[in-house]
């Protein structure tokens, strides 16, 4: 039987923070996704960033998890074993206006317990940025922030909270949702109908449409775009800190940062959408982020771009929204989750915790929680030769190169679907595979074969990102 | 550490001309590695004719003149072939690193032939606006697909950019049953052959647009369609001349950039923008002993200069091993 403690509609970085966080306690916990993998929606167009929570009203929501947030991302990181880059960030001023507003953000910051920040001269620029532009006067400095994968926090989450007794269901899309009796919630879903004292509603773009399904209507989710720019990891030395001007009423701006791969990356634009499956790029966008870039880095240049791609923030007015829905007893909405949402998710997953606690469950933690996922392999990436060596002894697999512009052998990508890959994009997220400088040219006929053999599929059903995405049309080596 | 005279990395027809005329001209100890299981690189997938006019006289597939090399150099004793072997590090002193079946091993030859081809270039780096859906190919990725997998990437195809794979891709396309509804090209004349255009395009009567821009790629899942618009002799979009072609795939055939990242990594000179090495002589590089050829060293458009240059580089080294003696 589907019968469930709490629900988990979502599977993006914020339905995943929570399943892992509710993983500790003796209670059933399912956690669904409407895509084919985990991450496949907002989240997977995430910049990657851990804010330090220094562009955030000091009475918000948004500002107190955000700080939260960032001390429990740190912590929580070590136990799942990503890379989390601490590299912090500049906030930088051009005219004497912009001095005056960034020691009020100092100041909003500092009251919200950002640790570290403090305002530094042209001299340190100079110094430590040499390729800012020499019109900045001035910056913001604040040393907590850092760079994560976002679509590899979500895998990592997903499988430490499967790891202790999570289960979770992709490809079941929430049609319907009854709730007659208090703490009595009926979910019916592309995949069956599940049954739970509590639904927790963490579905991003479409959380609005969820919670309508339960009668709760007074907010409206609306996409803002934003279009993003990798650069060559040539240019990987281009900056030292995360860059940004100074923030404008809707957004952070347009920034450099970079991936936690050691990509410099440009953008976001911020534009409101009404489809919210528009993940196009523009030409306006590319003007609009190479324009505002090179206000900060003037160096930049066209052809340093290697890749890009657009995301869509779920944006439901100013704060986030998190609650009970006392309307509906045992349903709770945690929608409106933008910028900082990837920082904040660990501190969402708590309060969402506390809510539940308040609303009568009981919440008595598991003897035995397994808080620690061993790393994957990446061997060529990390170049220890030695271990390369070791382990390819162990297990010829290793030393089969699939991607040479990554160096991911056969038995990385094997290892990624046993832990939930099914699409090539999925491979791509988890081990690089195709998103070197030949963008897959090379390895997609041979990552489509290990995805068929893993998965007992035929070639042409083997996807891109799921159903309707498939390769290839037709199999004609079989005559 | 073992010890090599000459290394040849790549078994395409680069690598096999250069190690074959290496051995012509006095050396006597090569290893030649090569990443696929088999010899001939890209050769194996171009099943249309036209390779050896010059070099043979005669007009052959592509696997038909990669076989003759592979016959003439697996017939010379002393050059030890391994394949499935893949380098994954270089040195400035030539210390190789690669992987091949059962373990990884160190090498550190005297001199070093790169041979390592060239890659298509793709739609990241053209920015095409739009959607990242399904069924965008670069045209040697759906060239391999249907001649090396047999499967049919899509049914309604258009080109960006007309280079000669694009134009072939175009042909085999169509007799694959499929439709070639477009090629679209920015500059006023194609990139690709004479005779390409002829035989691939004219031929079958496929339209081909030129001064055209791709504006946009639309589809969620996999394409759907594409917006062309003309440009004015600035390449400016005149955007009333704007029409949408509906398809299902999309092919790149938008240039070609040199394999040089191993030499980079050596640390050799290297061209930002053609990623070719820089030296003082043809094949050479800026690291004593370190020579490349083929679509390495200048993308060729017809594989017979190809081999003639290997085999120029093959001599080269000979030379050079000789003075170093």
């Amino acid at each position: 039987m589907n019968n469930y403690d709490v629900c988990i509609m979502g599977g993006g970085v914020i339905g995943t923070a929570i399943a892992r966080e509710l993983s500790r306690y003796k209670i059933n916990t399912v956690l669904l996704e409407k895509e084919i993998e985990l991450s496949f929606g907002v989240s997977k167009s995430n910049s990657g960033i851990i804010h330090p929570g220094t562009q955030n009203s000091p009475v918000s929501l948004k500002g107190k998890l955000c700080v939260q947030g960032n001390i429990l991302t740190r912590k929580l990181s070590r136990e799942l074993s990503i890379d989390f880059k601490e590299v912090g960030e500049l906030i930088v001023a051009f005219n004497e206006d912009e001095v005056v507003k960034l020691l009020q953000i100092k100041k909003d910051a500092e009251k919200l317990g950002v640790p570290g920040l403090k305002m530094v001269t042209i001299a340190w620029l100079r110094k430590h940025e040499p390729n800012l532009s020499r019109s900045a006067i001035g910056a913001l400095y604040s040393p907590t922030a850092a760079v994560i994968s976002p679509y590899r926090w979500v895998y990592n989450l997903a499988e430490n909270a499967l790891a202790n007794g999570v289960r979770i269901f992709t490809e079941a899309k929430v049609e319907s949702i009854r709730a007659r009796n208090p703490y009595e919630i009926h979910i019916t879903t592309s995949r069956g109908i599940f049954n739970s004292r509590f639904a927790i509603n963490a579905c991003g773009l479409y959380a609005d449409d969820v919670s309508n399904m339960v009668g709760i209507n007074d907010f409206r989710i609306c996409p803002r775009k934003g279009e993003e720019y990798l650069l060559d990891k040539k240019r990987e030395n281009m900056t030292k800190h995360l860059i940004f001007p100074l923030p404008s009423k809707v957004s952070k701006g347009i920034l450099v940062t970079r991936t936690s791969d050691g990509n410099p990356m440009i953008g976001p634009t911020s534009e409101e959408v009404i489809d919210k499956e528009d993940l196009s790029t523009t030409a306006a966008g590319l003007n609009k982020v190479l324009e505002n870039a090179r206000r900060l880095i003037p160096s930049i240049k066209e052809g340093d771009i290697i890749a890009y791609f657009a995301g869509l923030r779920p944006t439901a007015g100013d704060d986030f929204i998190i609650r009970h829905e006392d309307r509906v007893p045992g349903f709770i909405n945690v929608a409106g989750i933008q910028s900082p949402g990837l920082t904040a998710a660990p501190a969402i997953a708590l309060m969402v915790t506390d809510i539940l606690r308040r609303e009568g469950l009981n919440l008595e933690k598991k003897r035995v929680f397994h808080k620690y996922r061993k790393k994957e392999y990446h061997l060529f990436a990390d170049k220890k030769l030695r271990e390369a060596k070791r382990l390819i002894k162990r297990d010829p697999e290793y030393g089969d190169i699939v991607c040479r512009c990554e160096m991911v052998s056969a038995k990385e990508v094997r290892e990624a679907i046993k832990r939930g890959a099914r699409t090539l994009d999925g491979i791509k997220f988890r081990t690089r595979a195709q998103a070197g400088r030949c963008h897959g040219s090379f390895c997609t006929t041979r990552l489509m074969k290990i995805l068929s053999e893993e998965m007992k599929i035929p070639l042409v059903d083997v996807s891109k990102r799921g159903n309707g995405s498939e390769i290839v049309v037709k199999d004609r080596s079989h005559g | 550490m073992v010890n090599r005279e000459l290394v040849v990395v790549g078994g395409g027809p680069a690598g096999m001309a250069a190690a074959i005329s290496a051995r012509e001209n006095g050396v006597k100890d090569i290893l030649l590695i090569e990443r696929d299981q088999y010899l001939g690189g890209l050769l194996n997938q171009c099943i249309h004719t036209g390779f050896g006019i010059e070099y043979f006289k005669e007009i052959l597939t592509g696997p038909e003149y990669a076989d003759r090399f592979i016959r003439k150099m697996t017939a010379m004793s002393d050059i030890e072939i391994s394949l499935r072997s893949f380098v994954v590090n270089l040195k400035r002193d030539r210390t190789l690193t690669y992987l091949s079946p059962g373990g990884l091993c160190e090498l550190r030859p005297r001199a070093l032939i790169m041979a390592t081809g060239c890659r298509e270039r793709t739609r990241e780096m053209i920015n095409v606006p739009g959607s990242r859906p399904a069924g965008i190919f670069t045209a040697g990725l759906a060239q391999k697909l249907i001649n090396i997998e047999g499967l049919l990437p899509g049914l309604e195809v258009v080109i960006i950019g007309s280079g000669d794979i694009g134009l072939i891709m175009a042909r085999r396309f169509t007799l694959e049953g499929a439709r070639v509804k477009a090629i679209i090209e920015i500059k006023n004349c194609a990139s690709g052959l004479p005779r390409n255009m002829v035989q691939c395009v004219e031929d079958f009567d496929i339209p081909i647009h030129f001064k055209h821009k791709v504006l946009k790629i639309s589809g969620k899942s996999r394409v759907e369609s594409i917006a062309v618009a003309k440009v004015d002799e600035n390449n400016i979009v005149i955007p009333a001349t704007a029409f949408t072609v509906t398809c299902d795939t999309v092919l790149l055939s938008v240039g070609l950039i040199l394999e040089n990242e191993l030499i980079e990594m050596a640390g050799a000179d290297i061209d930002k923008i053609t990623n070719s090495p820089v030296s003082t002589d043809l094949n050479n590089t800026s690291i004593p002993g370190l020579f490349v050829c083929g679509n390495a060293f200048k993308v060729y458009d017809y594989v017979d200069s190809v081999t003639a240059d290997s085999e120029l580089s093959g001599k080269m080294a000979a030379e050079y091993l000789r003075k170093c003696r």
